[in-house]
């Protein structure tokens, strides 16, 4: 990522080109990073979205949008995103579209599309070489129903059908979208917004299927003061629980190498989906292998 | 053009070809696939300027049609019985978008048991969506409605898509002389699709089907749609004028047959009223004033038509090729809502079920049920519903499951003995 047009932060574009007073949640990270996603991708484009948080973004007749938006249903955003790109590819071909009309085709889900119910929808686009940017807005739950668990909720998060916290191990989803081989794949966060704009750059200077996979530091589902997004998208970064990286070329490369690597409470202590590993009694095993998880991942990075 | 033998599923694909559709989200499923093939095949060669797009289901076919007929293109696409339904939640969906598109569906019966032959629950299963409905009877019809299906989902006073539905086997695979309407015939009868406002372009940002808030929004938006549906019956009228102008063949929004001086009538749907028609005869040779009435289009429900073509008839036997289980006949629900209380309604209007599966609606069934209406009406006592089935097949099943039965307990077959 030599030729970039964000070398430091005062090169990003503050046009807030996304309306404000939408309905969504005070400090949500989704929208945190959708507002610096919009002001560089802006209105040419055609947002297809999927059911979700982000789906009352749009209610009856207004809307943030400075360009194009269409709902789907909960699987079928990228399908969407398919019959839009071919429709405009068509209608360029029969010059009945001027190139200037054209459009981005944007799929926008939360994670329990993009992790589960559109999987299936998702990986036939990827196969089919879907010129699309799919964007997705992970706050690890069911956010829009009120947090229940979905195949993004990590180990021992509490959600409301997993009121002791959650067995199992969110399911990694860059490694599915790369092992599709697409254009590009990338994971940001909006805490980290200049590494945002160097991603989002690179994927629109490529053609084909394109991920960005947003952690979105979600108060309402996570329990933490609208104030601390920031700061909790910062330290999920610096304790190496999201990992920053990117895939293009058959290759992934960290944009972050955590260093010092903050331990996992720092983070963890934000939030209070997470309580329950601290109080009344402190869980060491659980904090433990929640630990032992992230430093796992970390060992594999060269 | 001259006339040729052909497939429903091959009329299906005619009716795509000469109505110039752009784009064709397919998914394969049987007794549909023929369709898609038949398309593949002229994409590939040339024949037919368009993008065929194999989506990994119908659910997302749905979805990626109605998105590009929202950007502003013409789709085709085609499906059949579980297809239909795993793509239910987004024919209701894409209804209320206003993208006007075709989709044959060709019918089947639904699981369980799983099975291939026809019948009509798919397709109705789809009544309540917002999509029109064409039925067809013969593979003649077959591509004469697909184009005017475009005709009449793409009329600014409707702006819905439509189902053209033919039954599996009797029509997908059956070759029957078809004329094909001259390209420049077609062309003449359908323009170039005009999205109107419809379109995702640079210019012109657009939100589709954006969330509501509040019942009045919301009724506001359904009964918009259910305006359209019912606009269509009179824009349908224009379009099957125009339609036989340039071509010589009429098809109504419902087909009679022998019914003017009728005192009983059939009702039915679909390509087995071909066989109603030859029981009509044959019971108009013994002196039966027996008639028929097929219904061509479903959605929008043709109310005044049905009224006037029965009404004065003595008994009317609505012969459903579908079951809504717990109650009985789709169709005969449909009729009963039409007639109740219309001045010269029939006295008698029986329900008969049959034909599920593709199970055969033999001559001596039609007899059967002229000879009910018949006392029906002597009586004036409407008979119970009958589930057409006969002693012979129930006899036939029980010795098929008695034999499997005497496979498992005999040992020699090893079985685990009696």
């Amino acid at each position: 990522m030599n030729e970039t047009a964000f070398k430091r932060l005062k090169d990003l574009p503050s046009q807030r080109l996304l309306g404000t007073g939408t309905p969504l949640c005070a400090g949500c990270g989704g929208l945190e990073a959708l507002h610096q996603i919009y002001d560089i991708l802006g209105g040419r484009s055609v947002f297809v979205n999927a059911a979700g948080c982000m789906t009352l973004l749009a209610v009856y007749p207004f809307t943030p949008f400075r360009g194009a938006w269409l709902y789907t249903a909960m699987a079928g955003a990228p399908a969407g995103a398919q019959g839009v790109r071919d429709a405009l590819d068509l209608l360029l071909a029969k010059g009945r579209l001027p190139p200037a009309e054209d459009l981005t085709v944007v799929a926008l889900t939360g994670d329990g599309v993009a992790y589960g119910m559109g999987l299936s929808a998702t990986s036939s686009a990827i196969e089919r070489g879907l010129d699309f940017l799919y964007i997705v807005y992970d706050n690890e739950g069911y956010g829009n129903t009120g947090q229940q668990y979905s195949e993004a909720t990590p180990l021992g998060a509490k959600t409301a059908t997993s009121l002791r916290g959650f067995a199992g191990r969110k399911k990694d989803l860059f490694a599915i979208w790369t092992a599709h081989r697409p254009a590009y794949a990338a994971t940001v966060i909006g805490a980290e917004p200049l590494d945002l704009a160097r991603k989002l750059e690179k994927a629109l200077s490529l053609k084909g299927p394109r991920l960005l996979l947003a952690l979105a530091p979600c108060p309402t589902g996570w329990d933490f003061d609208p104030k601390d997004t920031v700061e909790v998208g910062r330290l999920a970064v610096r304790t190496g629980v999201w990992p920053l990286k990117e895939y293009v070329d058959g290759k992934v490369t960290h944009t972050r190498l955590p260093h010092p690597r903050l331990p996992v409470e720092d983070y963890l202590r934000t939030q209070g989906r997470f309580r329950h590993l601290f109080e009344p009694v402190r869980d060491e095993a659980l904090l433990a292998r929640i630990q032992a998880q992230v430093d796992d991942y970390w060992a594999g990075v060269t | 053009m001259s006339r040729q033998l052909l497939t429903g599923n091959a009329a299906a694909a005619w009716g795509a070809r000469l109505a110039r559709a752009d784009y064709i989200p397919a998914f394969p499923i049987t007794p549909q696939t023929e369709i898609i093939e038949t398309l593949s095949a002229w994409c590939d060669t040339g024949e037919m300027a368009a993008r065929l797009v194999t989506l990994e289901s119908e659910h997302a076919m749905l979805t990626a049609a109605a998105a590009a007929a929202a950007t502003g293109v013409r789709v085709f696409t085609a499906t059949s019985s579980q297809g239909l339904l795993y793509a239910m939640e987004m024919i209701y969906t894409v209804a209320g978008w206003r993208a006007p598109f075709v989709l044959v569906n060709v019918s089947r019966g639904l699981a369980s048991p799983i099975t291939l032959e026809p019948d009509h629950t798919d397709v109705l299963a789809a009544r309540d969506a917002g999509f029109l409905q064409i039925h067809c009877a013969t593979c003649q019809e077959v591509v004469d409605s697909v184009l005017m299906a475009y005709r009449l989902a793409e009329d600014a006073r409707v702006r819905l898509p439509a189902i053209v539905n033919l039954d599996g086997y009797y029509l997908s695979f059956t070759r029957e002389p078809v004329e094909l309407p001259a390209p420049e015939v077609a062309d003449r009868f359908l323009p170039p699709f005009e999205p109107h406002e419809l379109a995702f372009r640079a210019s012109q940002p657009l939100s589709q089907a954006v969330v509501v808030l509040g019942g009045s929004t919301y009724s506001y938006f359904r009964y918009e749609s259910h305006l359209a549906a019912q606009a269509a019956l009179a824009v349908y009228d224009e379009i099957a004028a125009d339609y036989a102008a340039l071509t010589g063949r009429r098809h109504d929004v419902v087909e009679t047959w022998r019914l003017e001086d009728a005192e009983y009538a059939f009702v039915m749907m679909g390509s087995f009223a071909t066989k109603a028609k030859a029981a009509v005869e044959r019971l108009r040779e013994a002196g039966v004033a027996i008639g028929l009435l097929r219904l061509r289009l479903l959605r929008p429900f043709p109310a005044a038509a049905i009224r006037r073509a029965l009404a004065g008839k003595r008994a009317v036997a609505v012969i459903d090729q579908n079951l809504s289980m717990g109650r009985g006949g789709v169709l005969h629900g449909e009729l009963a809502a039409a007639l109740y209380g219309q001045p010269d309604a029939p006295p008698i209007l029986a329900s008969f079920i049959g034909g599920l599966g593709g199970r055969d609606l033999p001559s001596e069934e039609f007899y059967a049920i002229a000879e009910v209406l018949r006392e029906a009406a002597r009586s004036g006592v409407t008979p119970p519903q009958r589930l057409l089935y006969t002693e012979h097949e129930l006899r036939e099943l029980r010795k098929l499951q008695a034999i499997a039965l005497a496979e498992r307990h005999d040992p020699r077959l090893g079985g685990r003995g009696p």
